[in-house]
């Protein structure tokens, strides 16, 4: 490495990648050689910041200063005004909602400001293609302490009294599992990461391996040492291929330092680790399915007991953790259990990535204390609803969770308060939405998911989850009955009791959750073939105003059902017979006189 | 290992550590009820209907999965167990056509079965259903997807016991199928048409193809002079189908059935099975005495032909050229017989009646046709005889025993035992050991080679030369003895039989057809084989009578034309 | 890598030139850099003075730019800050930065002498 006096950080996380952060890249290292600054100024590409909406972004530092929405044009002038003279180039920095100012200094937005980092601690930060850069962060001096200075039943003891639970699902204690594989018959023993992200919006794992793919090594590897194995898979999907790359690029630098393979810090500890690539089905994420995939079957779960700690990949003792979670094993370790556990609420320690994404203006990764409420997080760090909308709900835990409606924005999140709440933390998705939004809609959005996803081995899963959708999708078309709700209640608790795998146990939340909170709307669509939201198209009825429309005859050419009809230039009107509800004349209206109801 | 001990409806119960509840409970005399479940083969919880409380557990659980464990307390009749058992089964038939009226597992369809035992008088789900097509590309087998729950237990029998994996589940969630990959035609792919998976699917989603009509056509023709073989082990199920015990021993009403069809000769495919014993046998010695290729393996199960044809190719030259005693039986009925009789062979019409599904395919492989005639016209499967019984109105069980016709419907209790695994091997070595050693056996019971072991090795002394033979039942053991012969370990004859227990556990056989039954049947066998005045091939009167006759000298030029056959190797997909 | 020592070696090499991400040093030398302090020469002074921090291997400073303070008759210019401690030098020369580097930023002696408009 050289010493500069700037580096300016361009994110290349997914987000600003589809924005065409690449183009800002290179326009930026074009004029950067130009003007002949590539000996002051350092171009890093690093992993996701955060602000996805943003995209493309950059910092740039020594001053911290955080330029968004970039285009390649706007290279020149932030190498002429700011690297050369210092100035900030003031129309590309931020405006946070609701403020008149533009701010500078990323540390002096809400978004950055109200974050506490540790499992993304270095995402955003550095470039994820250098292990020197890692390491000048203090990677692998966690691998290094507890090869050196660490029995592995202390190793296992911090994790445990850190009290980091699992952060893809059921939060299950993650000490706990290590020690039951450590403890586990057998000499042969595997460490496996799950990397198999599939909750729609989520993609905090995403980001860690795309911008920090060592932290993950090393933590797989400390497992390694405490539970006394000396191979791990990392099961990522191949829809990540960024990911794969970057883990493939790490692990072979990673073996070049000698801090993966035989021998590793002189200790005569070997651990070394492969990638596997999974084919896209969200049931993988089940960690029985996954490891049934990495073996090259199906990719189907498998009834529990026995647990993977007893009997997992290749019927060997094996420790599955997801990616977040194995991130904040490193930090653990260099600051100690008491430090992690300081942080949180009694029962969920440290903190978690919650992907926000919906009706929200600030969308993107946000790393916050266990206990930071729903309002902070949404509102705060989120910036609130945009468009001037009113809030309605935010759906957690992807399409195993459920939604909380707006009279508990206040609950501080952590694993037990989303559960009593009819929800799960899960992987850490939020998805916001507002008054537009239909909760039977969006429930069925989310059975579309599963139902799709499903494995097809158990039958409540298999065909439970498509008759549920089925009904759903005659309530949300008009067609609802007198004891629909009832039969998706009992298909709900039938499903949840009976189904063979978490998935399927979990599937019916969603509309469990939203017929909890928002049964009225059921209701209404079953009883007064309405929506409440206006969001379900066939259950609207489209009529011509006419106080306002000029009889222009735009409308009656659109309609492809020949349901509008009038003299020119007079009112016209709808045929409720003939409307088939396709939106199309509304759409092509200038005046505004088509409404609907 | 010590046992565990735990409660099931108030019930302590005493199990071994590794038995699943199901197990557990069904020792304790409490029946839980099962669907995708199948001991040993399928345990894989899929069907969700076994499920019981278990205190402490979060769901649900199915207790064919849920091992035992101390101090666990089970129960498995609660209002919650019930009501997730019956909407399970309501889900898994909203997926299924209603059409029991019209299906060919009706009364013997375990859905059908569940439905009314667990009281489900109502679906109250409607919706999409998949829409396979059925794949009638098979010369064995249907399969009917629409009717497919998706237990898997064909999947599990194919890739477990015979080790064959045709077929698979394809796609995924609602669209899942079990089909051979890429959804390939059944009749295209290494499928040997053992039909296993017909004998254990729940529905009629697999199941034979149907040649009844066929033959009820032929008998009806007047031009047509129809002949039927009965194989050895369709003389002990048979009766199942008329709610006999399984194994009773029901040649002579079998007989006087076929008669009452319209059969204008009833004959036994143990005649054959006799003859395929001096001609195998003579090929063994052969074999042995001019350093022939050993070890010689039996080429009587078409299900295990068509496997060594896919799998061991390479293997071919150690089966016997011998064809099957059903294919001797055609090739001699329009040979040997029409010039007998005086029947022009053209007119002849043959009918199989076999244990085997298999038997459909080989009656149309290359070669088959000896006679100048297609040899074998139509194969049945014991269910397909069985439902011709029941729709022409025979009451079976009353019928007065009768006797087969002559001359092809004498046999020995040697050809009997052919439908055991064993048989073959027992029935050679009686043989054998009396042509070599000139002596008479003191006793004719080969016991070590009898029994429903997977694969039984045995030595037999022949005047100083001894024999090393083996026999192997189920692919998979046949699998695991091919390797053994691969590896070089040395034998000089060897017995397949595709399915397990050998034909008694035929794809043709009645269903059920399980371990406890195919012991029953294996005892019926033996028992038929006791109770006949001669039991060595070499002794039957009527073989003796065809050589003399018709072919002269086993492994002669009139043999190698109509009882012998060659093979083809195939590829593995 | 052998032992934890050499990874801790490794990484004290490593953090002088990641250290500039922390926005946590001690020290910040800004060079005005309007339109007349890039006509009088100040991009090279910027050049200079990074090629100084880099010979003393200073890691705590943060090498800034400003526009025009309104100082144009004395450019190039540079101010360093220490805590509250600012302190500006004038017509600076290459020669000069280093020295101010050495100095300054090193032995904590302020260049007086060039602190003030020359006479």
């Amino acid at each position: 490495m050289e010493m500069y006096r700037s580096h300016v950080l361009v994110c290349a996380g997914a987000g600003c990648i589809s924005s065409d952060c690449k183009s800002v890249q290179s326009a930026l290292r074009e004029h950067i050689e130009k003007t002949g600054l590539e000996n002051e100024v350092k171009v890093v590409e690093t992993g996701c910041m955060g602000p996805c909406d943003l995209g493309p972004v950059i910092m740039i530092f020594p001053d911290g200063v955080f330029y968004r929405k970039l285009k390649p044009e706007d290279a020149v002038e932030i190498v002429n005004e700011h690297l050369i003279k210092g100035k900030v180039v003031t129309r590309l920095l931020h405006r946070p909602v609701g403020s008149e100012e533009r701010v500078a200094d990323f540390g002096q937005l809400e978004f950055f400001k109200r974050q506490t980092r540790i499992a993304l601690r270095n995402t955003g930060i550095i470039n994820p293609e250098s292990v020197e850069e890692y390491i000048a962060r203090d990677g692998y001096r966690a691998l290094g302490k507890v090869l050196s200075q660490m029995t592995p039943q202390q190793v296992i003891d911090t994790v445990k009294e850190s009290g980091l639970r699992g952060r893809g699902g059921a939060g299950f204690p993650t000490g706990m599992k290590w020690e039951f594989t450590a403890r586990a018959n057998g000499d042969t023993k595997y460490v496996v990461c799950n990397a198999d992200e599939g909750d729609p919006g989520a993609f905090m794992d995403r980001s860690i391996l795309e911008g920090d793919p060592h932290s993950v090594l090393e933590a797989m590897a400390i497992c390694g040492y405490a539970i006394r194995a000396s191979r791990g898979y990392i099961y990522v999907r191949a829809e990540y291929p960024l990911a794969v790359d970057r883990l493939e690029t790490a692990i072979n630098k990673a073996r070049e330092y000698g801090l993966l393979g035989e021998n590793i810090f002189g200790t005569g500890f070997n651990f070394d680790i492969e990638t596997r690539v999974g084919a896209g089905a969200f049931v993988c994420g089940e960690e029985t399915a996954l490891l049934a995939s990495i073996e090259g079957q199906r990719g189907e779960p498998r009834p529990k007991p026995p647990f993977p700690a007893q009997e997992g990949l290749w019927g060997k003792p094996t420790v599955i953790n997801n990616v977040e979670t194995w991130a904040n094993i490193p930090p653990i370790i260099l600051n100690g259990a008491g430090w992690f556990a300081s942080i949180g609420t009694e029962k969920s320690k440290g903190t978690k990535v919650f992907a926000l994404a919906g009706k929200v203006n600030n969308t993107g990764l946000v790393e916050v204390p266990m206990g930071t409420t729903l309002r902070e997080i949404i509102f705060d760090i989120g910036g609130g609803i945009p468009g001037g909308k009113k809030f309605k709900a935010v759906q957690t835990g992807g399409p195993s969770g459920g939604c909380i409606p707006e009279e508990y924005l206040d609950t501080p999140v952590d694993y037990d308060s989303l559960t009593k709440l009819g929800t799960i933390m899960g992987s850490g998705g939020m998805i916001i939405v507002d008054e537009d939004t239909c909760m039977v809609d969006l429930a069925k959005f989310f059975l579309e998911f599963v139902q799709e996803e499903s494995c097809g081995k158990c039958a409540p899963c298999r065909i439970g989850t498509k008759r549920m959708l089925e009904i759903l999708q005659r309530i949300t078309s008009g067609d609802g009955r007198q004891g629909d709700i009832e039969l998706l209640e009992e298909l709900s608790r039938g499903i949840k009791s009976s189904a063979l795998c978490g998935l399927g146990q979990t599937a019916p939340n969603p509309v469990l959750s939203t017929l909890r909170y928002f049964r009225h709307e059921y209701e209404a669509h079953i009883n007064d073939k309405k929506c409440p939201a206006g969001a379900c198209q066939a259950l609207l009825t489209y009529y011509i105003n006419p106080e306002t429309c000029r009889g222009c005859g735009l409308c009656s050419k659109e309609c492809p059902a020949g349901a509008i009809t009038g003299e020119k230039k007079k009112p016209h009107v709808i045929d409720p017979a003939k409307c088939i509800k396709c939106g199309s004349c509304k759409q092509k209206c200038k005046f505004g006189s088509i409404i609907t109801v | 290992m010590s046992q565990v001990s735990l409660t099931i409806d108030g019930i302590e119960v005493q199990a071994a550590p590794g038995t699943s509840v199901l197990e557990a409970a069904k020792k304790a005399g409490i029946k839980i009820p099962t669907l995708c479940y199948l001991e040993e083969i399928n345990e894989i919880g899929a069907c969700r209907i076994c499920l019981v409380e278990v205190q402490g557990a979060r769901t649900l659980q199915a207790s064919c999965v849920t091992p035992v464990a101390p101090g666990m307390v089970v129960r498995t009749n609660t209002p919650a167990v019930r009501h997730a058992r019956k909407l399970n089964l309501e889900l898994i038939m909203s997926n299924h056509p209603q059409e029991c009226l019209t299906c060919p597992r009706s009364t013997n369809c375990e859905l059908q079965q569940l439905a009314s035992e667990l009281g489900i008088t109502e679906i109250r789900f409607s919706g999409a259903n998949p829409s396979y097509e059925p794949d009638l590309s098979s010369a064995s087998l249907v399969r009917d997807p629409r009717k497919c729950i998706l237990c898997r237990r064909c999947v599990s029998v194919c890739e477990k016991v015979q080790q064959v994996s045709a077929i698979a589940p394809q796609e995924r969630g609602f669209n899942t199928i079990v089909a051979p990959a890429f959804l390939e035609p059944l009749g295209d792919t290494a499928c040997v048409n053992c039909g296993q998976c017909a004998l254990v699917c729940p529905t009629a989603a697999i199941h034979e193809k149907d040649q009844t009509a066929e033959v009820w056509a032929a008998l009806s023709d007047p031009r047509k002079h129809v002949v039927v073989q009965t194989a050895p082990a369709v003389r002990v199920s048979i009766g199942e189908m008329f709610g006999l015990e399984p194994g009773s021993v029901v040649t002579g009403q079998m007989v006087a059935a076929l008669r009452k069809l319209g059969f204008d000769k009833v004959f036994d495919t143990d005649f054959t099975a006799d003859l395929t014993i001096m001609e195998e046998g003579s090929e063994l010695l052969q074999r042995i005495q001019n350093g022939g290729r050993l070890p010689l393996i039996t080429s009587c199960s078409p299900g295990w032909i068509k496997f060594i044809e896919h799998f061991y190719p390479r293997l071919l030259p150690h089966l016997s050229t011998c064809k099957s005693p059903q294919q001797m039986f055609g090739a001699l009925a329009k040979t040997y017989y029409a010039e007998k009789s005086g029947i022009d062979p053209a007119d002849i019409f043959v009918v199989s009646i076999m244990p085997c599904t298999a038997k459909k395919f080989e009656a149309g492989r290359q070669g088959m046709n000896g006679s100048g005639y297609q040899d074998v016209d139509v194969v049945l499967t014991t269910r397909e005889l069985g439902r011709m019984l029941k729709e022409a109105g025979i009451d079976f069980n009353s019928l007065t025993e009768e006797e087969y016709d002559h001359p092809l419907g004498i046999s020995t209790g040697a050809g009997v035992i052919f439908g055991s695994t064993g048989g073959v091997m027992e029935a050679a070595l009686r043989t054998a050991y009396e042509l070599v050693t000139g002596r008479t056996l003191p006793t004719l019971d080969f016991k070590e080679v009898r029994g429903l072991a997977g694969i039984k090795e045995a030595s037999v002394d022949l005047n100083g030369t001894v024999l090393n033979v083996a026999v192997a039942n189920g692919l998979a053991n046949a699998r695991e003895m091919m390797d053994r012969v691969k590896n070089g370990k040395r034998y000089h004859f060897i017995e397949i039989m595709c399915c397990p227990g050998g034909c008694i556990g035929g794809g043709g056989q009645p269903i059920p057809t399980n371990k406890e039954i195919r012991t029953k049947r294996a005892a019926g066998i033996y028992s038929a084989d006791e109770s006949m005045p001669l039991r060595k091939s070499h002794e039957n009167p009527a073989v003796q009578a065809l050589y003399k006759e018709f072919l002269g000298e086993p492994l002669g030029h009139k043999s190698h034309e109509l009882l012998h056959t060659r093979y083809t190797a195939r590829g593995k997909y | 890598m052998k032992s934890l020592e050499e990874l801790d070696k490794l990484r004290d090499r490593l953090q002088q030139e990641m250290k500039i991400r922390d926005k946590d040093y001690d020290v910040a030398i800004t060079v005005s850099m309007g339109t007349c302090g890039i006509a009088a020469g100040a991009r090279e002074i910027v050049k200079a003075l990074l090629e100084e921090l880099k010979q003393q291997g200073l890691n705590n400073v943060a090498l800034t730019q400003t526009s025009c303070v309104g100082l144009c008759q004395h450019e190039p210019l540079l101010e360093v800050t220490r805590g509250s401690e600012k302190t500006t030098y004038v017509n600076v020369d290459q020669e000069m930065a280093k020295e101010i580097v050495r100095k300054h930023l090193v032995e904590g002696t302020i260049v007086k002498d060039w602190t003030a408009p020359k006479k």
